[in-house]
């Protein structure tokens, strides 16, 4: 990379030639402050919290979209640098509603700690007109919009739109009478939103959030008549930590089945369990299509952002879609039939959580097709974000990270390493080919590292020979590539056999539920790799790393489900789907 | 000014829709063409409702939330129809030093419509505008083609708008 000779506060550093002042501060060690600025999601300068001094400049440049020059002389701490991104502050706090103390962002949130580093006094700076108190949107399944406490950053935006490609929300209006939201100011269930979370995992202030499911599960939980069982989704074991200090990525498995069954729950289990589960169905799935030319390619259907998105924008691939349920549904479909059956208990007195990494499955424990107990009994009863459970952990008084290291309930304790690599994109693909490849091969396989499907990269492909088959995949995470992904088999551009979707980029241990982080950290740190190397490694050591030999999995097998893609698995395990409108309705008058 | 969803139902001809699908097929895949297709679309049916903005975003690709973010951020663009009597009250400095704002005030509380909005029978329609170049008669509103001037007082708008109002 070419290199230029900037100076930062009166000292000499080499920079990129393309790097921003915002970039090129980061390399010499100086964090200087962004609001509305994420890297590679919003570059607007909207905010000015960023603004720098620079040598010969008319006005101060926003450092976020200034890009340096060879020469460049840049001063980020001078009194009237500091004076101005303070007035700025002051100036947005002035329209922001501050009810900071029982705000869900209290500890992390960005506008307040900026406040607190430069020392704002006034937070009433501006006393002329501001925006009117706005009623709170909590009306949808999953996502909560406050625009009190917006403060038009247009993050949100940016990853619905830019992102996501999916683009159900925006700026309407313009000055005072801004508001982020939908078109002629619906609400998120009158628009083809599909629930993903990720405009709450960007957003720094308050003002968006999940709708919180804590309060149905603490009530659960005191509840005598109640058997309250919950099931941690594979990522987050390597996310939960964060909200506890930890590093991204910290393997907190131990901590978390211990800090469950210390909530008060009755069964605490594992997620890679059923995980495991859905690789078998799915699996079977596969070979029954590849062999008896079904509709292919099939494509995983355990995001369910991304099942929604499907039914929204690509309604013409449902038949494409496994009918597997996802593994948080057939964990709860499976306790509350057999596992209720053995363990003496009615259906109608379990009360079923699941803790996941995101706030689509929020929406999907509301679907139909979603009651394998029948009698209107729903799989899931809640639905809580990591987010969620970090914080009834931290309510009850339970100090994390002191906690021993304890197993899952021995019910469902072992998920193989095939059902823990889920919580990455191209997780599913790995996993459903180990066990995809031994049942079409009849032998056990050398190697069970599928190298090429793995990484962070938007779209994946690659060519398995499984016996004299060659097998084509391919693996979209972020809907905005599955839309391209789609779009390239739709024209026939693409020959796949075989295609995972997740809707989230990088996978569930990205997704809308898992923990947030400041931009500070975010822009320079790479979450993904940090997270996805903890499900690897904690593969690569499990004793069991394919779902079919999961010895838990042989024995529901055996005992209640028959063989896979069985009668009674079709039943318990399987769901339909539904073609669903990409236009926005028209509210009633 | 916060911009408003009309309550009047869409009353769009297949004329007016294929007049409107030309003007997509015109425009579609220049870049940025999406302000000269809103104003056409708007000189068809004479407001963008939801309907209208529908049928843009299908044929152009561009989402919904992105048209009613332009829509509603430019003054030219209104979301309600003119009603069968479109009542405009002129704004201009002279007008308004002369008490404009009161007479649109009393204008809104005797049709019962806020300004930039259609009552829900189509009959009145309230607008605030710019400068309509009748300083001499300040303050002045007009219905339709007719104009008042010299409005001593915003009670005296009452009796005038007698006539429309049966």
């Amino acid at each position: 990379m070419d290199k230029v000779k900037i100076k930062i506060n009166n000292r000499e550093y080499e920079a990129d030639r393309d790097a921003t002042i915002l970039e090129a501060c980061r390399t010499a060690a100086i964090e200087i402050p962004t609001l509305c600025y994420l890297k590679e999601i919003n570059a607007i300068g909207a905010c000015r919290v960023c603004l720098v001094d620079v040598k010969g400049a008319r006005a101060m440049p926003a450092a976020c979209v200034q890009p340096i020059h060879e020469g460049m002389e840049i001063f980020t701490n001078t009194p009237a640098v500091r004076a101005a991104r303070k007035a700025n502050l002051e100036l947005i706090l002035s329209d922001h509603q501050k009810d900071c103390l029982s705000c869900i962002r209290n500890l992390d949130c960005e506008l307040r700690i900026l406040s607190a580093d430069y020392g704002v006094e006034d937070e009433h700076h501006f006393t002329g007109r501001l925006s009117a108190g706005v009623p709170v949107e909590n009306e949808d399944a999953a996502i909560v919009r406050d625009n009190n406490k917006c403060i038009a950053c247009r993050r949100c935006v940016a990853a619905c739109n830019d992102m996501q490609g999916i683009s159900v929300i925006g700026p309407n209006n313009r000055g005072f009478d801004i508001s982020i939201g939908c078109s002629f100011g619906v609400k998120l269930g009158d628009v083809p939103c599909i629930a993903c979370g990720q405009c709450i995992v960007v957003c720094p202030v308050g003002a968006l959030y999940e709708k919180d499911d804590t309060e149905a599960v603490w009530q659960a939980i005191a509840d005598p008549t109640k058997h309250v069982a919950v099931c941690a989704a594979p990522s987050i074991r390597v996310t939960l930590g964060e909200c506890f200090g930890n590093e991204p990525g910290t393997f907190v498995e131990g901590k978390l089945a211990a800090s469950l069954r210390r909530l008060g729950f009755d069964g605490v289990y594992d997620m890679d369990f059923s995980a495991d589960m859905t690789i078998m169905e799915e699996a079977a799935e596969l070979v029954e299509r590849i062999q008896n030319g079904g509709k292919l390619p099939l494509i995983t259907s355990c995001s369910p952002g991304w099942v929604k998105y499907c039914e929204h924008f690509f309604p013409e691939f449902i038949e494409n879609l496994s009918s597997c349920k996802s593994p948080q549904q057939m964990f709860g479909a499976i306790y509350k039939t057999h596992y209720a059956a053995k363990l003496g208990l009615d259906p109608k007195d379990i009360f079923f959580v699941s803790v996941i990494p995101c706030t689509a499955k929020k929406f999907e424990i509301t679907r139909e097709g979603q009651s394998a107990a029948g009698e209107g009994i729903r799989d899931v009863d809640a639905a809580i974000t990591t987010r969620e459970l970090a914080r009834m952990i931290a309510k009850a008084g339970i100090l994390f990270n002191e906690l021993p290291d304890e197993e899952f309930d021995s019910l469902a304790a072992t998920g193989s390493g095939a059902g823990v690599i889920f919580g990455t994109s191209g997780g599913v693909m790995e996993a459903a080919l180990r066990t995809a490849a031994e049942t079409i091969l009849g032998e056990p396989l050398e190697k069970v590292d599928y190298e090429e499907v793995r990484g962070s990269k938007g779209i994946k492909t690659a060519t398995y020979k499984i016996g004299a088959m060659d097998v084509c995949v391919a693996v979209a995470s972020g809907t905005a590539n599955a839309h391209k992904l789609l779009t390239a088999i739709k024209n026939g551009e693409m020959d796949v056999q075989f295609v995972e979707v997740m809707a989230c980029p990088g996978g569930c241990v990205c997704g809308g539920g898992q923990p947030t982080h400041a931009a500070a950290t975010r822009n320079f740190t790479d979450l993904w790799s940090k997270r996805a190397a903890g499900l690897y490694a904690n593969d690569k050591d499990k004793p069991v790393r394919k779902s079919h030999e999961n010895p838990l999995i042989k024995e529901l097998y055996s005992e209640y489900l028959g063989s896979p893609g069985s009668q009674k698995a079709h039943e318990v395990l399987h769901t339909h789907y539904q073609a669903r409108s990409k236009c926005v309705r028209k509210p009633e008058i | 000014m916060k911009k408003k969803m009309t309550t009047v139902p869409f009353q769009g001809t297949a004329e007016q829709e294929k007049q409107l699908h030309a003007l997509i097929a015109e425009h579609c895949g220049t870049p940025g063409a999406i302000m000269p297709i809103l104003q056409k679309a708007q000189a068809i049916y004479g407001y963008l409702p939801i309907e209208v903005q529908q049928i843009i975003s299908d044929g152009t690709g561009i989402s919904m939330s992105e048209i009613y973010g332009i829509v509603s951020f430019y003054s030219q663009f209104v979301l309600n129809p003119k009603g069968e009597y479109a009542v405009s009250v002129c704004m201009g400095t002279a007008c308004y030093v002369k008490g404009a704002g009161a007479i649109l005030d009393r204008l809104a509380a005797i049709i019962k419509v806020d300004p930039g909005e259609v009552g829900d029978d189509g009959k009145f329609s309230l607008d605030a505008t710019r400068c309509i170049g009748a300083c001499g008669l300040a303050p002045v509103f007009l219905v339709n083609e007719d104009v008042y001037g010299r409005v001593e007082k915003p009670e005296a708008v009452d009796g005038m708008m007698k006539k429309y109002m049966e």
